[in-house]
């Protein structure tokens, strides 16, 4: 049973104004437990609309959203159980952190479910670790950490709650190098250690490619598709027609291909591309 | 919930209206606001509603818009309307119920505040939803700019007022983004008991204060850094030019000033 699903989701703002735009249009998926998927899109192309309907903050305005295979919306009241089984970190989260220590901070999701002081401690102290966050930075203030830390606590305090599907919006915006792939590894290690279902929100292909099982893409309101990554990344002219780019490696590889140099294998990781550089150059008895 | 807020919103467009100069469409408000509190009869008012739908028309901003400009104001237009309906005391009862007593007068005096106040939130609305807030202090600036030889800081006045008006979109949008991340967290805002509720308003309101007094930072550097060092010796990108129609404009309010003004007298 997948963990999540929508069938026929269509969400459209400001109905019957003349600012109206649907935004989510007739949206069909399914998400099986465990997954890391991307999810890529335009600006506007109504990624971020999709992924605030998984944890109930929108209503959809047509269609269903089914967690473990539960209509969210079969009853109202219940809508805070399902932001506490699928989380979601919004793009900047630093800027919702308002606590006066990292630690209480974190602790502001598992507290608002409820659950007893030596819980909470476990779980503030797991995630900071998950993380990267030191433990002497809990007692510290938030405000006085930097961006990336900031930012890593921010994505602790849903983690903390630990969601089933946890659903991150472009956690690497804004971010020098060191920062993203901080983040993007921490990130990974979680997905390893909890097994959990994992959506995250890039623009940048080559974080995207490295470690998703699948690619969900959006395009003007509607799914464009949702598939294994060399099958996306195969299908890199489309790609590029609604404004998204493939990995550069990718670009490399395919310019190879057009000269006649063809591997008959979608590349999309510098690692992999490597690999089959040197197997070919070996088969070729060039090393 | 949050966009539902029609303040100082402008819708662009190229009518007659959106094209006057600002200086004039602010003095026709005032003027239209001295018509519909001159008189005191129901056919003052009709000149007002004639001269608001007119305007209206004229503005090609559709009628549902107005209606929602004054949904915000609903409850203290009821409280208005309740409180004359009941507590004017003339002419014939109507009805009476204990103390609660209904009065010809009551009642008509109650109609007549409910739809003068309308009439004013509709004209009003229909300046800032035909101007664009940057023109709208401008002009402000240019009516006030007199005082200046009082010393009185009408550059910085109108500069404020335009970085306000300037930021209240954004900041709506804000909030309903750390509204979102806090619900996100199991915040209760809509729903939740009163103290709970109570108590979530601060996981709102400090990232909010944080990111407004960001802004400020942010915008003064950015203003420092185009030497802005206020309105002295100042040039502007836009001139405003008054033409024909501005004065046919405020010709044809004057007139119904005047209509208003007589009207008031002969039914006195």
């Amino acid at each position: 049973m997948p963990i999540l699903e929508t069938k026929g989701l269509t969400y459209t703002y400001s109905p019957g104004t003349p600012f109206e735009k649907t935004a989510v249009d007739h949206v069909d998926l399914s998400i099986s437990e465990g997954e890391l998927i991307g999810v890529m899109g335009h600006t506007g192309s109504g990624k971020s609309t999709l992924i605030q309907h998984f944890n109930g903050l929108l209503r959809p305005t047509s269609g269903q959203i089914l967690l473990e295979g539960k209509d969210i919306w079969e009853d109202k009241t219940k809508i805070r159980d399902v932001r506490f089984k699928v989380g979601l970190v919004f793009q900047y989260p630093e800027y919702q952190i308002f606590e006066e220590t990292v630690y209480k901070d974190i602790a502001f999701g598992p507290k608002n479910m409820g659950l007893d002081e030596n819980e909470i401690k476990r779980r503030v102290l797991e995630t900071a670790s998950d993380i990267g966050l030191r433990e002497e930075l809990l007692e510290r203030s938030p405000f006085e950490l930097s961006g990336g830390q900031k930012r890593r606590v921010a994505i602790a305090g849903v983690m903390a709650m630990e969601p089933k599907v946890l659903i991150l919006d472009e956690p690497t915006a804004g971010l020098d190098p060191a920062g993203r792939d901080k983040i993007l590894s921490h990130i990974k290690a979680y997905h390893e250690r909890t097994k959990n279902t994992i959506l995250i929100v890039s623009h940048s292909m080559e974080d995207i490619a490295g470690f998703a099982d699948r690619i969900l893409v959006m395009n003007h309101a509607r799914l464009f598709c949702c598939d294994e990554v060399k099958r996306v990344f195969g299908r890199a002219e489309e790609l590029t027609e609604i404004g998204l780019d493939v990995p550069q490696i990718t670009k490399v590889f395919m310019r190879l291909r057009q000269k006649g140099i063809d591997f008959g294998k979608e590349v999309y990781t510098v690692g992999y591309a490597k690999e089959l550089l040197l197997r070919e150059l070996r088969e070729r008895g060039r090393l | 919930m949050l966009r539902d807020i029609t303040i100082g919103q402008f819708f662009p467009g190229d009518s007659i209206i959106h094209r006057l100069d600002p200086r004039f469409k602010i003095i026709i408000t005032i003027i239209y606001i001295v018509m519909l509190f001159i008189g005191r009869s129901f056919w003052c008012l009709l000149v007002g509603a004639v001269f608001t739908v007119m305007a209206i028309l004229l503005s090609k901003i559709p009628f549902k818009m107005f209606l929602k400009s004054v949904k915000p104001l609903l409850p203290f237009l009821l409280i208005t309307a309740l409180l004359n309906l009941f507590l004017v005391d003339s002419g014939e009862t109507l009805f009476q119920w204990r103390f609660l007593k209904i009065t010809e007068g009551g009642l008509n005096i109650s109609v007549f505040m409910m739809v003068r106040i309308v009439m004013l939130i509709m004209g009003s609305s229909l300046l800032t939803y035909t101007t664009s807030p940057i023109t709208l202090t401008d002009a402000i600036e240019r009516l006030l700019s007199p005082l200046k030889k009082l010393r009185f800081p009408v550059h910085e006045l109108a500069m404020m007022m335009s970085i306000a008006l300037r930021f209240i979109p954004t900041l709506i949008e804000e909030t309903d983004k750390i509204m979102s991340a806090q619900k996100a967290r199991g915040a209760e805002i809509d729903t939740g008991s009163f103290m709970n509720r109570a108590r979530n308003m601060i996981a709102i309101l400090i990232p909010l204060f944080i990111s407004s007094f960001r802004r400020a930072d942010e915008l003064a550097t950015a203003m420092e850094c185009r030497c802005y060092n206020g309105g002295e010796g100042r040039t502007r990108l836009r001139q405003m030019h008054s033409a024909a129609r501005d004065y046919i404009a405020l010709a044809v309010t004057l007139l119904f000033l005047a209509a208003a003004i007589v009207i008031s007298i002969l039914t006195k």
